[in-house]
């Protein structure tokens, strides 16, 4: 796996991380040099490996639910949806619509706060430090509003097989309302300070092009299909939940390059208040839970798959039970995996400094990558 | 020109984070400042009380639904029939802050409190004992 390299010509073997910033986890990265332009980049993977597909298979449904969250800390609702909706499906449970349209509503805004923080991540990677602390401003409000509707502020464990275990408030809604308002006026200034700056311009035009082949060899999916000119949402190709009940846009750029799926996941953003704003404007009564939800969560023998759209990319969550309440094998493909594939290829040849807003702009979680 | 068009944009920007100089902080200044957290915050464990009696009846379906196992509960009875917990403890360093026990609990016995700064010097002091766990405030 470690390149050797050729003696005659000058290249050079060097370690990005396991603790390098600008990989935000502990991701290795194992470059081969000629001078500042990289060869060769090959991720090594497994510095935070936690077997959470084995868990799923000795912990029941319900039990390894705690454990999603702990996947993706920057979208943890998205792998909860994709869990509980593939519980659900296995063992035929209808959910009520008011906690479906709550669970919705509660992705979106973590959604928001997902595409906020990388905002801020991917601004400090290429060396611009002010821009996090205007984005972790806006992603306070968002996790202030899911704190006080699930109790926490990463790790929710909010939804439960069969419906959410609380249900939203009024408070939530008028915290809500207005944090759309605020992040309609706070996304121009965004667009002003950062996307028309002449500097970071110059760090991402053109700059680590995914074209549309490229995208469909690797199975890129998520801001990267998107920002290569591919309509590819699983909220629209596959509708799950209530998506087909909201109208929004799936925003895509042609240009592949680091500033197209900056430009995708600024406009996802205003994509995901409109689902909130209709959401709590469609939100209908009822109760959030369904009655008589079993305590173990039990189906015949057989298997189901799920993907729903997380804030990286599809999400798919594959069980198979043997008729007992504990998967027999699950598996889970994690969007950020294989989006980190296309790395070699896309970064042989540029600078070194380009390979960090490459890296920057795919949004790696290293936990998901590493679960 | 070129170091013009680059000095612009630098500028608004630094006009744009002195402004901010003069509006309110957003921080806090922890600890002389706490943050209120949200009334459902899942905070470190508590049994509750009433009139100096333990709410457990010890059905031990918090111990089964925890999925870090960190939960250990044993029955016993007092003279006039009552089963009350002899032992409970909770490994507080292993759990998750999942919530299923307030949950699961029959008798809305065990409660997790907006505590959410504990720290202590070992982690043996972290294993928290039936006592304990009945002494912690709600915060
Ligand atoms: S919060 Fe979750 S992990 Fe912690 S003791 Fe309760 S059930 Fe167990
Ligand atoms: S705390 Fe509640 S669930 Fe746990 S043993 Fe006591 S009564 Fe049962």
């Amino acid at each position: 796996m470690i390149p050797h390299p050729d003696p005659t010509q000058e290249t050079l073997v060097l370690n990005m991380g396991p603790q390098h910033p600008s990989t935000h986890g502990v991701l290795r990265v194992l470059l081969k040099m000629d001078g500042e332009y990289v060869i060769e980049a090959e991720p090594v993977l497994g510095y935070g490996h936690r077997m959470h597909e084995k868990m799923g298979e000795v912990r029941s449904h319900n039990g390894f639910y705690a454990n999603v969250g702990r996947m993706d800390y920057g979208g943890a609702l998205s792998f909860a949806h994709g869990h509980v909706l593939a519980v659900e499906r296995l063992s035929d449970i209808q959910v009520p619509e008011r906690a479906e349209y709550i669970r919705v509503i509660t992705t979106e805004l973590n959604r928001v706060a997902s595409h906020l923080l990388w905002i801020g991540a991917f601004l400090l990677d290429l060396g611009a430090f002010t821009p996090i602390l205007y984005s972790f401003d806006d992603r306070e409000i968002a996790l202030d509003l899911l704190e006080h509707v699930t109790g926490a502020r990463i790790t929710f464990s909010y939804f439960r097989v069969g419906g959410v275990c609380n249900d939203i408030d009024e408070q939530f809604i008028e915290g809500t309302k207005k944090f759309i308002k605020r992040m309609r006026e706070r996304i121009p200034m965004f667009h002003k300070l950062v996307t028309g700056n002449i500097i970071f311009r110059k760090r991402v035009e053109g700059i680590g092009i995914i074209d549309r082949d490229m995208a469909l060899r690797y199975g890129v999916t998520g801001p990267m299909i998107r920002g290569s000119g591919i309509p590819y949402d699983i909220r629209k190709v596959e509708p799950y939940s209530v998506y087909p009940e909201f109208d929004f846009d799936i925003p895509t750029y042609d240009e592949g390059d680091c500033m197209a799926r900056h430009k995708v996941r600024m406009d996802e953003i205003e994509q995901s208040l409109r689902i909130i704003e209709q959401g709590l404007e469609k939100l209908p009564d009822g109760p959030v839970m369904m009655e008589k939800v079993p305590k173990k969560v039990k189906s015949g023998p057989g298997d189901t798959f799920m993907s729903v759209e997380a804030a990286r990319g599809e999400l798919c969550y594959y069980l198979a039970t043997d008729g007992t309440d504990t998967p027999y094998r699950m598996k889970i493909r994690s969007p950020s995996y294989s989006n980190l594939s296309i790395l070699k290829e896309v970064t042989s040849g540029i600078l070194l400094s380009d390979l960090v807003a490459v890296m920057g702009s795919m949004d790696l979680v290293i936990p998901e990558i590493d679960r | 020109m070129v170091v013009i068009r680059t000095l612009i944009p630098l500028l608004k920007g630094l006009a744009f984070t002195i402004k901010h100089l003069f509006v309110k902080p957003i921080t806090y200044q922890y600890p002389e400042q706490r943050r209120e957290v949200s009334e459902r915050w899942r905070g470190l464990h508590r049994l509750k009380m009433d009139d100096g009696r333990l709410l457990c009846v010890a059905c031990g379906l918090c111990e089964a639904v925890c999925p870090a196992d960190v939960i250990t509960v044993e029955r016993t009875e007092t003279e006039d029939g009552r089963s009350f917990p002899s032992r409970f403890d909770v490994e507080v360093t292993r759990c998750i802050f999942c919530g299923y026990c307030q949950e699961a609990c029959p008798k809305d016995a065990i409660e997790l409190t907006r505590n959410y700064d504990f720290c202590e010097y070992t982690r043996e002091e972290f294993n928290l004992n039936r006592d304990q766990l009945a002494k912690i405030e709600e915060a």
